[in-house]
């Protein structure tokens, strides 16, 4: 996925609407007036959203006999949130080994407090 | 111990971290600015960490390296901006693997006694260097296999965590 493709599909998710779109779909294809229901906007309004999330690859849709449906592409979706696991993990990972030193430390420092090493004093 | 709190809201070019330690401030600011203890626990256990420079005072760079079993660097650099204190510690930082897209970070650690709060704020240049900072690790292999689509759908819709 390119940075433009991961652009399209971040500016498609910073609406409230098209997140909470993406949320029914999980449940099953649906089509325009079913996305519709539970928002207070129009069913124009609710087609535009759709558009703009099968721009970003999001979902894809079908005809089927006179509905339109709207189905969830998941792939996206991974790539997009693919980043922030890569950056969790690597802080979780991170961070429970400086658990582990600062314990280490705290322990030495009780046993036999070392002088102050220079550069180490910090006026507060 | 804490768990890390990681924010970042969709098309927003900032990370926010915070995350809770065992241990007065003074000694998690130290292993954050010390280079001995920095490479005993910054990034993952497979990977090496050497510091190149560690220079800690207003306009100190600092580069260090971290190598895999294969051979693999991945090398970071910045500024520091401002002598950095337990207050606040302002640097910019750079991956090489993706040069020219830096980021700010700030660091402040929050003194509460025998715990202290670190957090993070981390402001790219832009929503796409955000997210494609570590999309630009992804050949380093990190095989965190992905979540179920709902988990992932949930944190989106949560984002001010």
């Amino acid at each position: 996925m390119t940075a433009d493709q991961l652009s399209e599909v971040f500016g498609a998710l910073a609406d409230p609407t098209r997140r909470a779109i993406l949320l029914r779909l999980t449940e099953g294809d649906a089509n325009v007036g079913e996305l519709a229901a539970p928002f207070r906007v129009s069913q124009p309004a609710i087609s535009r959203h759709l558009k703009v999330l099968e721009r970003a690859g999001l979902i894809s849709r079908s005809r089927r006999a006179t509905a339109r449906l709207s189905h969830l592409e998941a792939e996206p979706l991974r790539d997009a949130t693919a980043w922030l696991d890569r950056y969790r993990a690597y802080w979780d990972e991170s961070y429970e080994r400086l658990d582990a030193l600062l314990a280490a430390l705290q322990r030495e420092n009780v046993v036999d407090r070392p002088p102050p090493r220079k550069g180490q004093e910090r006026s507060r | 111990m804490g768990t890390t709190k990681i924010t970042a809201l969709p098309g927003s070019p900032q990370v926010t971290i915070e995350r809770e330690f065992d241990a007065p401030r003074d000694l998690v600011f130290r292993a954050h600015m010390d280079p001995e203890l920095l490479v005993q626990w910054l990034g993952p256990r497979r990977l090496t960490m050497r510091v190149e420079r560690y220079d800690v005072r207003d306009g100190g760079t600092y580069r260090y390296i971290h190598s895999g079993e294969d051979g693999t660097e991945h090398g970071f650099h910045g500024v520091f901006h401002g002598d950095p204190s337990p207050d606040g510690a302002v640097q910019t930082f750079e991956y090489e693997g993706y040069p020219g897209h830096v980021s700010l970070d700030t660091a402040v650690f929050e003194d509460g006694g025998a715990k202290t709060l670190v957090r993070i704020n981390s402001v790219f240049q832009s929503a796409e260097d955000r997210d494609g900072m570590y999309a630009a690790g992804a050949e380093e292999g990190m095989n965190e296999g992905y979540e179920r689509l709902d988990e992932l759908l949930a944190r989106l819709m949560a984002p001010v965590a």
